[in-house]
């Protein structure tokens, strides 16, 4: 059996004791959503936590609450079957709706929820092996080793980013509010996960717990999520591309294409977007924008499929995403 | 906060059980090894396989990746409830024969799914199916037989039988 190491458990009703027992537990506790990434990686002994701080009973980090002004604010321990059968959120975020059914699978989606889904942990094929198999490795960086097998020269981690929401959540420029044991905060999406290292693939400071996601409208805007994996049925992603147009007339005004699962942090394509910017969205521009996407990204051999592949397919993808929008 | 083994109320099946166990214990664990409900399977324990799908409160869940004393005041339904050697229900029924369950490994967990998939939709569509039961493998049948018994358990269920 794979089974849990122990730890003690406790499931606090509000976000701020949350707060207040990550803050007394330090980095020895981990906060458990949905568990369908916390307690696989546990089970690996890939995270071996003190404490377990469940969100359950916190009812405030709950809801899916569309705003006046069009904006949705999500509570994070929302599962993600409840934002895939929102009928708003299909018609006015299809992008979001798309990634959100391209999680894992219809059970795993009851469980899993979007908080969880946006810090999930960073993954790579030296990492998320059972413990006596990384044993035999002498273990990697971002585990008790000293060594990343991705790049072994590299003083860094290359552990992936692997979720299918984060490139989307950048796209629309969410918000994320975090509280901690001081007080709460915001972030920018686009900040969040503006990491280089895939041992910190969050900028969360151990004491906070996000408790709600806030997507502005997007209206007068288009926006697809694409994701290559092996197995349609259910395949974590080796490359998700989301994009996001906004037009003026027939010309594009704003263009935003955020890749994710090439490397431990999403990729903004900004060359590509400004290629768009001030021109039609024709064969031309995207097959230039296209073309510009491939420089931003290096996939290193960390995850199913060759990453020489995976690069190729990103001008694929990223113009499929844009013909998809035009 | 408690590393101590917790003492609660499991509702299995309808009828209320008292048990302890640690707190890290899975819902597969205390279901199999503390009270000795083998029905539910295990197989990757990872979240990958989905034999051991149960239901909490009507929702299908992996039991491997369900802290049990997460689930107190839930009710949980398993294989065990399903049916009887004499009463089988009709998905089980279907299942014997068609042959859709053949080493029988997978077949507690996807009838479980099947069951939860029906409660929603009396008469779900091929697709539907195919959709739903994604994170359920089976290494033998090629899933056909599954798909036929279930579509076939649905209209014996629809017509009362
Ligand atoms: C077989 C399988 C297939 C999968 N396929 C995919 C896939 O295709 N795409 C994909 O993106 N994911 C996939 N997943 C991963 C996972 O199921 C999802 O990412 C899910 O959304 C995680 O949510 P959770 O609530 O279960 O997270 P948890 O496991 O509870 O938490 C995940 C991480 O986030 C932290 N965390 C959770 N909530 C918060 C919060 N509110 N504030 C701060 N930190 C928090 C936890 O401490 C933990 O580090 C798969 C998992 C499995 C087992
Ligand atoms: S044993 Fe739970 S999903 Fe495989
Ligand atoms: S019958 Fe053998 S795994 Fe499904």
């Amino acid at each position: 059996m794979m089974r849990l190491p122990t730890f003690s458990y406790c499931a606090p009703d509000t976000a701020e004791e949350i707060a207040h027992i990550l803050a007394e537990e330090g980095p020895a506790a981990q906060i458990v959503a949905g568990g369908t990434d916390l307690y696989p990686n546990m089970k690996r002994r890939q995270v071996e936590p003190k404490t377990v701080v469940s969100l359950a009973r916190a009812r405030a980090l709950r809801g899916i609450e569309w705003r006046d002004d069009g904006s949705l604010r999500l509570g994070t321990s929302e599962p993600l079957r409840a934002l895939e059968r929102d009928p708003r959120l299909q018609s006015t975020l299809p992008a979001l709706h798309q990634s959100v059914l391209s999680i894992s699978t219809p059970v795993l989606r009851n469980m899993g929820t979007i908080g969880g889904n946006l810090c999930l942990d960073t993954r790579c094929q030296y990492l998320n092996q059972n413990f006596e198999w990384r044993r035999t490795i002498n273990h990697c960086l971002k585990c008790s080793g000293d060594t990343c097998w991705t790049a072994p020269g590299s003083p860094k981690c290359w552990a992936v980013n692997s979720s299918d929401s984060v490139p989307v959540m950048i796209a629309m420029g969410a918000k994320l509010l975090l509280q901690g044991a001081a007080g709460r905060r915001e972030v920018t999406a686009a900040e969040f996960f503006d990491v280089t290292d895939g041992r910190e693939w969050i900028r969360r400071q151990p004491d906070e717990v996000m408790t709600d996601i806030v997507i502005p409208s997007q209206e007068g805007t288009r926006s697809v999520y694409l994701k290559l994996r092996r197995r349609d049925a259910y395949d974590f992603p080796v490359l998700g591309v989301a994009a996001r147009i906004t037009m003026d007339g027939d010309l594009v005004s704003d263009a935003r294409i955020v890749l994710n699962a090439v490397g431990p942090a999403p990729v903004r394509c900004t060359e590509a977007e400004q290629a768009l910017i001030g021109y039609r969205l024709n064969a031309e521009t995207i097959g230039e924008a296209g073309n510009l996407s491939r420089r931003g990204a290096k996939p290193l051999d960390n995850t199913d499929y060759m990453p020489n592949y995976r690069k190729k397919m990103v001008p694929v993808f990223v113009r499929r995403a844009l013909a998809a929008l035009a | 906060m408690t590393k101590r083994k917790i003492q609660m109320m499991l509702s299995v099946n309808g009828e209320d059980h008292d048990v302890s166990f640690l707190p890290h214990r899975t819902l597969l664990e205390v279901l199999r090894e503390d009270m000795q409900l083998t029905g539910t399977k295990h197989g990757c324990e990872l979240g990958e396989c989905g034999t051991c799908t149960v239901l909490v409160d009507g929702e299908p869940a992996l039991s491997c990746l369900v802290l049990g004393l997460e689930c107190a005041g839930k009710d949980i339904q398993t294989v065990e409830g399903l049916g009887t050697a004499g009463g089988p229900h009709p998905l089980q029924k279907r299942f014997a024969e068609l042959n859709a369950a053949q080493c029988g490994y997978c077949t507690p967990g996807i009838l479980m799914a099947a069951q939860s998939i029906l409660t929603k939709d009396p008469t779900p569509d091929r697709e539907t199916l195919r959709e739903e039961l994604a994170g359920n493998l089976c290494r033998c049948t090629g899933y056909l037989r599954i798909y036929e018994a279930i579509e076939m358990a649905a209209e014996d269920m629809q017509h009362g039988s």
